[in-house]
């Protein structure tokens, strides 16, 4: 197990100043990766999980803490032109984050197989049959121009599964409304050094390891919230 | 005897001759042809830009990814131009894939995201391979002549202007884009940094393009990962800037071979 060294804060003081600048930018941290680099081997390299997680991952989160506290001083300042020219930045760093806390928990080396229960259920009501939805979220996946993600989602007013994709680091839930339950990181850093441009090989093997147990969690909140 | 030898080393000379002068450089092939379009022989070996891009880098790049582009466009604009129902645009279906992405707005619907992922990718990489040449002695490459004095006018010198492209290149939100520096002819040729994103083409903005650089993970990711400011400052050291001019200068010139029926 790896362990975050920073302390997570949860709220910020209402008075900004350099206390609250200095609370906000411990903010967000990289969340702990439940098992080792090499754990989704053959799968996922130890070399891609570690550059992935300890480089991109991170990256987002510091970038993300940054863009925070410009967004702070923005408001305080009332600089509406700065709070909105910062909205890239959070999108794409907000989002790198969340979509990368998500993905490390639906992955497993434990993972693979087939899911069960009310899972399988819904899958095989919204789809067809489970190959189906592999079929599906496999083909929109390889199919994403540049980077992106791609998702299986819960859409919380027809409270159906989706596949989807979004461009980039766009997170799904604030981009499409749907609660995402398994995701693809399709960006050339999630695959190349090992699969080079064969994307399609990478997503026939991703569902070896699939972390079922905690899709289906991940069904059961978002149908809990509803 | 002697004759047959003669005979021979001037066949071989003159086919060595006609190699070497008709080697097109990959930018070339975008406004000479409109069907069956080859993916390009790059002007050097997969090893020679060593050690700024990796040999196994060129080689995934120009033989996976160029030409899955290369294979796919093909296909697009087959199915296109044997489609009676979008018959309407047959006269840009028939054009060479220059005019096509500048009239990438006229493409029919079903066919012009095949067309601008495909076709731009084409575009984009036969720019990318022409604007680059070996560097083993790491010469200090700086524009010279005409484009060197637009250089000056347009950026206030070359470093500020390499200062410009490189933070374009740094800041992009996203993988998988380009920087291009190019002509806008409404604006009497001025130089402008751009970016496009995924295989888009600033042709489709009317630009001339002069100078790309690809973002695109693949691009760098074998040899510096997540460092892409490293492969960017090792890409300055391969940027050839007389294939630069020549570009520049193609783009003045009459740059069709292919001519239309009368």
């Amino acid at each position: 197990m790896l362990s975050a060294t920073a302390t997570v804060i949860k709220s910020v003081p209402k008075s900004v100043g350099a206390l609250g600048t200095f609370v906000s930018r411990l903010n967000h941290t990289l969340p702990d990766l439940p098992y080792d680099f090499n754990a989704l081997e053959p799968t996922i390299s130890a070399e891609i999980m570690r550059i992935h997680y300890t480089k991109h991952h991170a990256t987002y989160v510091n970038n993300l803490n940054i863009a925070e506290e410009k967004l702070a001083e923005a408001m305080e300042t009332k600089n509406v032109n700065q709070v909105i020219q910062l909205q890239p930045a959070l999108k794409f760093n907000g989002g790198g984050h969340i979509n990368h806390s998500i993905f490390w928990q639906v992955l497993s080396p434990n993972g693979g197989g087939e899911p069960s229960g009310d899972l399988m259920e819904v899958i095989k009501r919204d789809f067809g049959s489970f190959e189906a939805m592999k079929t599906e979220l496999s083909n929109a996946s390889v199919a994403v121009q540049g980077s992106g993600w791609g998702w299986l989602g819960f859409n919380p007013v027809s409270k159906r599964l989706r596949v989807a994709t979004c461009a980039n680091q766009d997170p799904l839930q604030p981009t499409t409304g749907l609660v995402p339950l398994f995701g693809i990181d399709v960006w050339e850093h999630a695959y190349y050094l090992q699969y080079k441009n064969v994307r399609p090989d990478y997503l026939k093997a991703i569902w070896n390891v699939v972390n079922w147990d905690k899709v289906a969690q991940n069904l059961h909140d978002a149908t809990m919230a509803c | 005897m002697a004759d047959a030898t003669i005979l021979q080393a001037w066949l071989l000379s003159f086919c060595y001759f006609t190699t070497v002068m008709t080697l097109k450089m990959p930018y070339e092939f975008i406004a000479d042809q409109t069907s069956n379009y080859v993916l390009p022989k790059l002007p050097y070996d997969y090893k020679d830009l060593e050690p700024f891009i990796d040999e196994a880098t060129v080689r995934v790049h120009h033989l996976g990814h160029h030409a899955a582009y290369t294979k796919k466009m093909n296909i697009a604009l087959e199915q296109w131009t044997a489609d009676s129902e979008v018959a309407h645009s047959m006269s840009l279906a028939q054009k060479p894939i220059l005019d096509i992405l500048i009239g990438l707005d006229d493409v029919p619907k079903k066919y012009k995201s095949s067309i601008q992922n495909n076709g731009g990718g084409y575009v984009n990489h036969n720019f990318y391979w022409s604007v680059m040449s070996p560097n083993p002695n790491l010469d200090d490459r700086e524009p010279v002549n005409q484009l060197g004095d637009d250089i000056v006018k347009a950026f206030g010198n070359f470093s500020n202007f390499k200062a410009l492209f490189t933070q374009e290149a740094l800041s992009l939100f996203g993988s998988g884009c380009y920087v291009w520096l190019s002509r806008n002819p409404i604006e009497n040729g001025k130089l402008v940094i751009s970016k496009t994103t995924n295989q888009d083409s600033p042709l489709t903005d009317e630009l001339q393009p002069i100078l790309v650089i690809d973002v695109w993970e693949h691009a760098y990711y074998i040899k510096h990962q997540n460092l892409r400011p490293k492969y960017v400052s090792d890409w300055w050291n391969l940027v050839d800037w007389s294939l630069v001019e020549e570009i520049d200068n193609w783009w003045k010139g009459p740059n069709y071979d292919y001519h239309e029926e009368l």
